[in-house]
């Protein structure tokens, strides 16, 4: 009876995250800005982690928590990984400024 | 003596099924976490989706994402009791705890550095010349 309880709960939870997903579906299609779609994905992101983690425990397979671990850490990844391209328009490029190429950049406009 | 004593104890426990109250206190306790991170999580979506600025959207993100995401994690952890699955549980939610926050932080600071402006309402705090020269004088 009780986990009958449980598992009612944990749908009622999943259907929470769906609605959850798709009203940040709704900020990702008509945000007016690129950091308004990169918050609502980051965001659904975790939403959809937590779907997984709920859904894998309500059909009994805890094997979906593993997939959970991987979509948790790339989701942030991704974001990070998106931020700095349309920073810098590529990826291969250091978070902070190497002093020599600074110098040499410096010379190069002076001279 | 000691046997009307052994035999009052024997009666006044012997009707109260200790596992079913366990299970239903297990039960009620992640019941009542994963309805109130189930909750924050709705709240923090509507707040993204009907907040009129970015500034205020990423307050309403960062916020009710890393406290939603603890609930159902923690509500999950005892649900599930002592075992792999609570563990593997319980490192989602140190990475969730870790991850959501910095990446908030990462669009924020890409956002400020981009010159996105917050949209200022009528009432601002004035500048710190001003003061002085205000309606004293």
């Amino acid at each position: 009876m009780a986990s009958v309880v449980m598992v009612y709960i944990c749908v009622i939870g999943a259907i929470g995250m769906l609605v959850g997903m798709a009203l940040l579906l709704g900020r990702a299609i008509i945000g007016p800005t690129f950091y308004d779609r990169a918050l609502a994905v980051n965001s659904f992101g975790t939403k959809a982690v937590l779907f997984l983690c709920l859904f894998s425990l309500i059909i009994g397979r805890p094997d979906g928590v593993d997939i959970a671990i991987l979509y948790a850490l790339m989701n942030f990844i991704a974001t990070v990984a998106i931020l700095k391209f349309f920073r810098y328009r590529a990826l291969d490029v250091p978070l902070a400024k190497r002093p020599e190429r600074k110098t040499t950049r410096k010379g190069g406009r002076n001279g | 003596m000691a046997e009307a004593k052994h035999d009052a104890a024997s009666h006044a426990a012997a009707p109260l099924p200790w596992t079913e109250i366990f299970e239903w206190a297990q039960a009620l306790l992640s019941g009542g976490l994963i309805l109130t991170g189930a909750f924050f999580v709705i709240a923090g979506a509507i707040g993204i989706l009907r907040m009129p600025d970015f500034y205020t959207r990423i307050h309403a993100a960062g916020m009710t994402d890393t406290m939603g995401a603890e609930f159902i994690l923690l509500g999950l952890i005892i649900q599930s009791g002592f075992t792999q699955t609570s563990l593997k549980l319980l490192l989602i939610a140190f990475f969730l705890f870790i991850t959501s926050p910095t990446a908030t932080h990462a669009i924020a600071h890409a956002a400020h550095l981009s010159g996105l402006k917050p949209k200022l309402g009528p009432y601002q705090a004035p500048d710190l010349d001003d003061i002085g020269k205000g309606d004293g004088s």
